[in-house]
């Protein structure tokens, strides 16, 4: 089921057509009416009137959530104040608050993004949608809303909190999609079992869309079963819209792009050139049609890759794998790039190890050596040499086709690995600086 | 089968004296003790009163212990005494993990085998092989 087939659906040539003329118009529009753009594009000798492709746009600067904190609140807005009907604005937590308008446009276009992930989980007019995103500054909640109201779905806006009448609420009006954070998602179903309710059996909930922090494919399962839901993950930026850039189909591999509204491209973190398809580094984002707030080539510092090949869903809008981590946490190995997230991935996909790893960096000679703890399952046969050897084989062998550098598996015994939420305990880089 | 307490322990300095202390305040004695070790660990097989209280206890405490099967067996000590032992379970076409052996008094030899099936131990003792029964080692949890 779509929302809006004729672009969702929109043949390549077409779409890529659309976007070129789109961006086109962005990027002019970024150039005339925001003086950073100006300025930049400027000393960089950039004509923004002549873009022949959309390969043209890696010529341009980047622009880094620094940017939009130095020009708080208003100095990258494109438009006249009248024109801008809403501002929402991140949580500044770690430094000066982003802000970002939305023009009646803006707030329409964002809607139908949503309103086709609504479409993704069987979601229509006939449907009840609960908004269990915070609702506020935060673009979750009223992203969300206005996507259920485009759709023409019922909606409920519960906001967070008070999780017990959130679900008498999503059992008396019998609602079919919940939208929320994982984690909330996650409390909402054990919650319901512990009221003594079997959620994928009691409740009419069919799908559910899911976003704004990162899920595990374990936790996707764990709600997928406990709330008997299709999961629909959701992303999108407070700085590029809200939620709503990619929704992920029900092929459940991958999220498509509104490539109509968004020009996508993937980078690598260091060289910050642009890599093929497939590759895994930094989602950099351009919108096409944003009036108020547009970012050209904007930074987004989450890890993921470009999934190109057709799905099966019949939409021809190409699809981000689900978000791997920050580029934030990138590590430099002899050369090669790895992310902590690809070694969890790894290790999830083994039931003999427990989910908790450090990896400790160290020189040896001139080269980067990596150990990899980890502690093995209560239930594992450790009683054999054989048995662990072998699980080490298999650990090592896995990191290395899957990162390509050699991992040294170091078996500890439990709970020696610290259980901290922390990133930067996960790596213990002890390698000489020079 | 009688069975033998296992520990894996991280290959470092002060782990098997710990360990080792830790069963010492338990109150559990200790019959006999060997090391299977690796470069990074060290697994510990021992044979202990309570085995099932023992791996209960080290639980407990952090530590990775679990009871483990394991065929004993009383054979003479003379060349070729272990040499006839697994002769015959070669014959039944039976796995061995792992073995190792350990003496009470002069006369006898106690082998003690990992197998990969259960049923060879009756095999052996029809076929006249001196099974060790567990209370000849060590004391039985309740």
């Amino acid at each position: 089921m779509y929302y809006q087939e004729e672009i969702e659906c929109m043949p390549r040539a077409e779409l890529e057509k659309l976007q070129l003329e789109r961006l086109r118009w962005a990027v002019v529009h970024a150039y005339e009416n925001v003086p950073l753009y100006k300025e930049r594009f400027d000393a960089a000798g950039l004509d923004p009137y002549d873009i022949e492709s959309l390969d043209d746009i890696a010529r341009f600067p980047f622009v880094v959530k620094q940017d939009m904190r130095d020009a708080y609140p208003f100095g990258l807005f494109a438009v006249d104040r009248k024109e801008v009907k809403r501002l929402h604005a991140s949580s500044g937590t770690t430094g000066q608050a982003t802000v970002v308008g939305y023009t009646e446009n803006d707030l329409k276009n964002w809607g139908q993004c949503f309103a086709r992930g609504i479409a993704m989980v069987g979601g229509n007019a006939d449907s009840t949608m609960q908004v269990s995103y915070g609702y506020g500054l935060f673009t979750g909640g009223l992203g969300a809303h206005m996507g259920g109201e485009t759709a023409g779905c019922t909606v409920v806006p519960t906001s967070t909190g008070n999780t017990k009448r959130q679900i008498q609420v999503m059992k008396d009006f019998g609602v079919d999609i919940l939208c929320a954070t994982p984690s909330y998602a996650l409390l909402i179903a054990d919650t319901a079992i512990e009221m003594g309710y079997d959620p994928a059996k009691d409740f009419n909930l069919s799908g559910a869309i899911l976003g704004a922090e990162p899920a595990s494919e374990h936790m996707r399962d764990e709600i997928r079963r406990k709330l008997g839901v299709q999961y629909c993950d959701v992303y999108g930026l407070s700085e590029i819209m809200g939620p709503g850039v990619a929704m992920e189909c029900s092929e459940g591999c991958g999220l498509h792009v509104a490539e109509d509204q968004f020009l996508v491209e993937i980078v690598d973190p260091e060289t910050l050139e642009p890599v093929p398809d497939g590759q895994l580094g930094e989602l950099v984002i351009t919108t096409l049609t944003r009036e108020c707030s547009p970012l050209i080539r904007y930074r987004t510092r989450d890890l993921t890759r470009i999934i190109s090949e057709p799905c099966a869903c019949g939409r021809t809008h190409r699809k981000i794998d689900r978000i791997l981590g920050r580029t934030d946490d990138m590590l430099i190995i002899r050369g090669v790039n790895v992310f902590p997230s690809q070694i969890e991935q790894v290790i999830t996909a083994f039931p003999e190890v427990v989910p908790h790893y450090q990896i400790v960096l160290t020189t040896r000679g001139k080269l980067d050596h990596v150990e990899l703890r980890v502690e093995t399952a209560s239930d594992f046969p450790f009683d054999e040499i054989r048995a662990l050897e072998d699980l080490r084989r298999r650990l090592a062998g896995e990191l290395k086709s899957n990162l390509q550098i050699a991992v040294d598996i170091k078996i500890v015994e439990p709970k020696t690995i610290e259980r901290s939420e922390g990133k930067a305990k996960r790596v213990l880089d002890l390698r000489d600086k020079d | 089968m009688i069975e033998q307490l296992t520990v894996l322990l991280q290959n470092e300095k002060g782990r098997l004296s710990q360990l080792c202390r830790d069963m010492a305040d338990a109150d559990i004695n200790m019959h006999d003790l060997f090391v299977a070790d690796t470069s990074d660990f060290g697994i510990v097989r021992i044979f202990c009163d309570t085995p099932r209280r023992a791996a209960a206890m080290l639980e407990e405490r952090g530590y990775r212990a679990r009871v483990v099967d394991v065929l004993a067996v009383r054979v003479p000590n003379v060349a070729g005494g272990l040499a006839t032992l697994l002769e015959a379970i070669e014959d039944e076409e039976c796995n061995i993990e792992y073995g190792y052996c350990f003496s009470r008094g002069e006369q006898t030899a106690i082998d003690v085998l990992k197998v990969g099936d259960a049923s060879i131990e009756s095999k052996l003792s029809e076929a006249g092989f001196d099974i060790v029964e567990a209370q000849e080692v060590y004391e039985l949890d309740e």
